[in-house]
């Protein structure tokens, strides 16, 4: 297998992810895009350890981290998504300007 | 490596086979006009990537995804779909009007990343694949080398808990306080 195949393969999943950040209202569908940007990540990351055959299995290491961090990230995501559609009654990023001047 | 002796290996059968269910979900993540279904065909991407992770010998890893994204972030979404009351069925006004310069951007990144790789990892192979990784060694690694930034996540996960914790309970007005009190 060339690493090449995993790598173009994990290009299109973070460009598709990119897509969706830029192209989605609701604020859920949001996080999913990123979900999907971070799987893209992990895919670079493994394929790239077994590229390099590191020592210490580097690449699998850091794509746990980045499993872990994208968790935490869910969590204060949505905790964040619901506190603001509780008080403006939306999940639509058009409506979030709570910081604008 | 000529596109013959590429054909010729079974492993890249799997391969083109996953790559087409990820690329497919992954499509279908970004453009359904159904929110619940959006959020099972991440599943599918999901899938199929940790099926990628095992044909590269990452059964720690491709487990890992399955229990941590697949059994418990995607429940997570659901619950957030239902709670926020997002629009379910279908449902036009889901995407922006304007597409074209999202798919213009996400299109010149894709060409400028599969180039970049194109250009630096051209013909490279990947070695090691039918060999398992030892998960011991995983393990060593974690509360070894890395038991720093080990230690960090945990402190981070933490702090996500009581922040999640703290962010979505419901502020009591001071009578419904007092009215908890008398009880």
């Amino acid at each position: 297998m060339l690493v090449n195949q995993f790598l173009i393969l994990a290009a299109l999943l973070f460009s598709l992810g990119v897509y969706g950040l830029l192209v989605r209202r609701n604020a859920v569908m949001v996080l999913l895009a990123v979900e999907l940007m971070l799987n893209a990540v992990n895919i670079n990351l493994i394929a790239f350890e077994s590229l390099l055959q590191t020592e210490l299995a580097v690449g699998q290491v850091f794509s746990i981290f980045v499993i872990t961090v994208a968790a935490a990230e869910v969590g204060i995501g949505l905790a964040i998504i619901l506190m603001i559609f509780r008080n403006r009654s939306s999940a639509n990023v058009d409506d979030f300007n709570l910081m604008r001047l | 490596m000529n596109l013959g002796d590429w054909i010729s290996q079974p492993v890249n059968w799997v391969f083109t086979l996953l790559a087409l269910a990820s690329a497919y979900s992954g499509v279908r993540v970004v453009t359904s006009q159904n929110v619940i279904r959006a959020a099972l065909f991440l599943v599918g991407a999901l899938a199929s990537s940790a099926g990628l992770f095992l044909l590269l010998s990452a059964e720690f890893v491709a487990l890992t995804l399955v229990l941590v994204y697949i059994g418990a972030v995607i429940v997570l979404f659901l619950f957030g779909i239902m709670i926020t009351r997002a629009p379910l069925g279908r449902d036009v006004a889901l995407d922006h009007k304007r597409r074209a310069p999202a798919a213009i951007t996400s299109i010149i990144l894709f060409a400028v990343l599969s180039w970049a790789s194109i250009r630096a990892f051209a013909g490279r192979e990947v070695t090691g694949v039918g060999d398992a990784t030892d998960t011991r060694l995983l393990g060593e690694a974690l509360l070894g080398r890395f038991v720093v930034p080990f230690e960090v996540v945990s402190f981070l996960l933490l702090a996500a808990l009581i922040g999640g914790i703290t962010l979505a309970r419901k502020d009591l007005s001071p009578a419904e306080e007092e009215a908890r009190e008398a009880t």
